[in-house]
């Protein structure tokens, strides 16, 4: 164990001097789920730098040992055929290397696809997140509040986020928090996310959009839950209701600075939650009932709360 | 009507017009030149209307040079752009178009080429045959690419590029989000071309099943061959669903159909999983031939037989059966769950086996050789620690909860250029420079080639690696500008420095032929290198016919074997050869395809249907066309033999 965490510490040592000692923020995780993906990266990048070394030291080895100058005249190469131990060990080898990261990599895709490590007893908070030409709208079903191009989230509390987008193919990308995940038109999809230490970190789209696509990018806070909760107090005091209209206007394609609301646009254009198939009438009503009832229930969650 | 809209030019920017100046006086200058040196009827008998194998990959070879340096000034402009924060050399429309344009022409309408140059070139002659086994569709082929890449090309002065990416992804590719015709020409000039490379690969997996020399059994072939015909394989079954999806999309953006638009019950994610199913073979189409090439310069230079032949062609079976196993690993993102995210990392990972298999290969291979250090030899030598760090990059990203960081970052892009510049670029330079004398007959000067080697490998280095790390420190990949306070400004001006560097060695080659044109021996041989497999056997020039008599073949190394062990590659007397004649057809569909393609880009119906009948009545009168070929007498070839020194 603490052979591990020495060699990975160096090896972070090593990646920050090659960058210019400041860490690079994938690599600066803030959050459960994006330390086990920085974990894995920097035992990969021990793991595949161990692999190139090898390889490199075996070819000047033979470069060196058989160029051409270095052999007398009359060197004829002998004609060879394959080894039977020289090849058990070399596809044996890259089996073991592989069957281990597969071990690795299978782990964490269940711990990445699920609530983070620590917060399994706790309520996740449900921020629906979706993209439109070139901007980000976080509804807050629980808290009945809606943002544009900004995030607050409280710390110590996993958050589940649900994304989909009013356009093209979008991702939503929080590096310090976690690995991104595609927002669709047709569908919702779940990006479990969790901050431990309070701060601003940078969100953005990383899935090309069109024209606007480099500035589409978001700011994150995270704060204590009980900061979070006087944000909330506050936007009521201070936001106007989002409209049906207004939020029409806003989905035009465009850049937008950062506004707030109270109420969610899930009330009048819900998210698409039956996935890819076309949804019926009837079926529409009952998600429309189903969301409407979920924010009831909230509501009086997040009074209780304060 | 919306017709004269779609045609409006795009960006009217002095670049273009100034473009549009120069493609108007170069082929007025092509055209007067022709006639003024009276070539016109030479241009036609030699080359427009050639159906031999040698003369169509030295066409491809020529377009696919011409496509380098296309995509390769995208590049550069894109560099240049993301030098320094916040530049304003391109707007995000015409970042978002050279980024597209770069993609595809490098992927469809420059490797592409490339790997059927040396295909075209070498196959027929490393199996001891005549041509290809159906050579006037071998001239189509060439002729449906050359149309896709010339319509596709056009597209900038004309209507205006696509600009959704090379991967195209709906809805952002629909009529929705994406007004200009660019993506019709996206559809249509892939699918043109497309249909050629499909052609192409039924073709050489005939060629290499039916052709080859007495003697010649599967397990003796020559590696490039094996190569060949490994990557044809993987083009007969991945290049369907391309067209397939290519037609959805094109009837999505002109009839309003709704496969891969969102309302209606269309599925985007439909159009992913079509597009990767094609595009991961796609790199291993493109990967395996280079694999080839190098295993035949590798061991030509270590004057040994290359070790572990059968593992190399096992080992290739595996990865082309593995590579239409991995698709979903260029969407672990999509929310499709973290079982399914399970199985394609591990079928992603298992690709890593069978590859460093091969690298351990190459690397026995000269151990205990004898090593030249030529030019191709270096490419070789460099190829082998780049793709090293590129293959386990690959595996980095395999990962997929990993990957969920990496996705769309300049770490992926870092990784496949690393990939693809030193394993695919590297090795058609390198196959460039080896083969070069065989078919013109002059060797390239080694001290030109050696600084165009170290240009661009130090030129890859700087371009490519600083993209790793500001992947990891979250630039995404496509973005047109970013602001300083990213702090991405150092490492990028590294990069635009070293792809400056690598678009002088890129000049450097042009230099190199024009250099050893002038002032390279004539007389060279017919093996000046001292190679060992069959290509090398027959005269250079390499006459028409090939070889005129048919080698007899005992191993892998026939050629080898002739000259040390006392095989004999020829016996019995020389016969009349059968050989196929010239025709104007291909050619000719070639442009209807063009014009008919363009018609359907801009919604011309009735030239487009009058285009598509012309293409029926060309295939129909081929089924009436008595054509039995020609004979070429035996005092014919006797005299060439003659004349080429000797008879072999
Ligand atoms: C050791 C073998 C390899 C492995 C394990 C591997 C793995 C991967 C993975 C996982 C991705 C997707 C990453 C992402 O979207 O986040 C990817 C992308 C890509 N790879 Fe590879 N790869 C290998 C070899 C190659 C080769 C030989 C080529 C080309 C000759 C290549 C070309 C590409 C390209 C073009 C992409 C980018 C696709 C895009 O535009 O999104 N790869 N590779
Ligand atoms: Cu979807
Ligand atoms: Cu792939």
């Amino acid at each position: 164990m603490i052979k591990k965490w020495t060699l990975l510490t160096s090896m972070m040592a090593l990646v920050f001097v090659l960058a210019g000692c400041e860490p690079l923020l994938v690599l600066d995780p803030k959050g459960p789920q994006a330390e086990r993906q920085a974990n894995d990266i920097i035992l990969s990048i021990g793991i595949m730098s161990i692999i190139v070394v090898v390889v490199m030291a075996i070819l000047v080895f033979i470069l060196f040992k058989y160029r051409a100058s270095n052999l007398p005249d009359d060197y004829e190469p002998p004609h060879i055929h394959g080894n039977k131990w020289v090849e058990i060990v070399c596809v044996g080898v890259p089996i073991l290397i592989v069957a281990y990261l597969s071990f690795v990599s299978v782990k964490s895709n269940y711990i990445v696809e699920s609530t983070p490590e620590g917060y399994e007893n706790q309520e996740p908070l449900v921020i629906y997140a979706s993209s439109s030409d070139w901007k980000w709208h976080f509804s807050y079903p629980e808290e009945g509040i809606e943002t544009v191009n900004y995030l607050y989230i409280p710390t110590d509390r996993p958050i589940e986020f649900k994304l989909y987008s009013y356009g093209p193919i979008t991702s939503f990308w929080i590096p310090q928090l976690g690995g991104q995940k595609y927002a669709m038109s047709d569908m919702v999809t779940t990006l479990h996310l969790a901050a431990d230490e309070a701060g601003e970190y940078m969100g953005r789209n990383a899935n090309f959009s069109g024209k606007g696509f480099a500035e589409n990018t978001f700011n994150v806070t995270a704060m204590p839950q009980a900061d979070f909760n006087d944000w909330i107090e506050e936007v009521y005091q201070t936001a106007e209701p989002i409209t049906e209209s207004q939020f029409e206007e806003l989905l035009e394609p465009g850049h937008l600075g950062q506004m707030t609301f109270t109420g969610t646009h899930l009330e009048f254009s819900p998210a698409p939650e039956h996935a890819h198939n076309e949804v019926s009438d009837e079926d529409n009503n009952e998600s429309h009932e189903h969301s409407n009832h979920e924010n009831h229930t909230e509501d009086e969650t997040d009074h209780s709360g304060h | 009507m919306e017709f004269f809209e779609r045609f409006a030019i795009p960006h009217p920017s002095p670049a273009i017009y100034a473009s549009m100046v120069a493609i108007v006086l170069v082929s007025i200058g092509i055209v007067a030149g022709l006639t003024y040196f009276k070539k016109w009827g030479y241009l036609w008998r030699e080359w427009l209307t050639t159906v031999d194998h040698k003369k169509i990959g030295i066409m491809y070879l020529v377009s696919a040079l011409l496509m380098l340096f296309r995509g390769g000034a995208d590049a550069i402009m894109m560099r240049a752009q993301l030098s320094a924060p916040d530049m304003k050399l391109l707007d995000a429309q015409h970042y978002n178009e050279i980024f597209t344009t770069h993609g595809v022409v490098m992927i469809i309408f420059m490797a592409m080429p490339f790997i059927f140059a040396f295909m075209n070139l070498i196959v027929p002659l490393q199996i001891g045959a005549r041509d290809v086994a159906f050579p006037r569709l071998n001239a189509l082929s060439f002729w449906l690419f050359f149309a896709g890449a010339m319509l596709f090309n056009i597209s900038f002065v004309i209507g205006g590029s696509p600009d959704a990416g090379w991967t195209s992804y709906f809805p952002l590719a629909g009529n929705d989000f994406s007004e200009s015709v660019g993506t019709n020409y996206y559809m249509l000039a892939i699918q043109i071309s497309g249909i050629g490379s499909l052609m192409t690969g039924i073709n050489m997996c005939t060629t290499i099943l039916k052709m080859r020399a007495p003697g010649m059994t599967l397990m003796k072939m020559p590696m490039f061959t094996w190569s060949a015909f490994i990557a044809n394989v993987i083009i007969v079954f991945a290049f369907p669903v391309l067209t397939v999806a290519l037609i959805m999309g094109t009837t999505d953006r002109l009839f309003a159909t709704n496969f891969f638009t969102t309302s209606n019950g269309g599925m985007d994610m439909l159009w992913a999983n079509f597009f990767w199913i094609w595009g991961h073979p796609e790199v291993y189409i493109l990967i395996l031939p280079a694999f080839g090439l190098y295993s035949e310069i590798i061991s030509t230079f270590s004057r040994r037989n290359l070790y572990g032949y059968s593992s190399m062609v096992w080992s290739m079976v595996l990865i082309s059966l593995l590579s239409f196993l991995v698709w979903t690993h260029h969407f672990f993102t999509m929310g499709q769950g973290a079982l399914t995210n399970s199985i394609f990392s591990i079928t992603t990972m298992a690709i890593a086996v069978p590859t460093g298999v091969k690298i351990f290969n190459w690397l026995f291979t000269m151990w205990k050789g004898k090593i030249r250090f030529t030019v191709p030899m270096l490419y070789s030598i460099g190829f082998i620690p780049l793709f090293t760090i590129g293959g386990v990059t690959g595996v980095m990203l395999a990962m997929s909860a990993a990957d969920y960081q990496y996705h769309n970052t300049m770490f992926l892009v870092a990784h496949f250029h690393n990939t693809i510049i030193p394993g695919v670029v590297f090795a058609m330079l390198a196959g460039l420079t080896f083969y070069w004398p065989k078919f013109f007959g002059f060797m390239l000067n080694e001290k030109i080639g050696k600084v165009t080697f170290w240009l661009l490998t130090v030129g890859f280095v700087l371009a490519f690696f600083p993209m790793y790390i500001t992947g990891l420190d979250g630039q995404a990949r496509r973005m047109y500008t970013y602001s300083e306070a990213t702090g991405f400004g150092a490492l990028n001006m590294l990069s635009f420095v070293g792809a400056a560097l690598m678009a002088i060695g890129f000049v450097t080659i042009v230099y190199n032929v024009y250099y050893s044109f002038k002032n390279s021996s004539r007389d060279i041989g017919s093996d000046p290198w001292d190679a060992r497999s069959l290509e090398w056997a027959t005269h250079t020039p390499v006459p028409e016919y090939n070889f005129a008599r048919t080698p007899q073949i005992s191993s892998s190394e026939t050629f080898w074997d002739s000259k040390k062990n006392g095989h004999v590659l020829f016996k019995g007397e020389i016969e009349e050869i059968h050989m196929p004649n010239n025709s104007g057809v291909p050619f000719v569909m070639g442009i209807i395809f063009f014009i008919a393609g363009f018609s359907f880009i801009f919604a011309l119906w009735v030239p487009a249907v009058i285009g598509l009948i012309g293409i029926f009545i060309c295939m129909a009168m081929r089924s009436f066309e008595k054509d039995h070929g020609r004979h070429i007498s035996v005092k014919e070839i006797k005299e060439t033999e003659e004349k080429l020194g000797g008879a072999k």
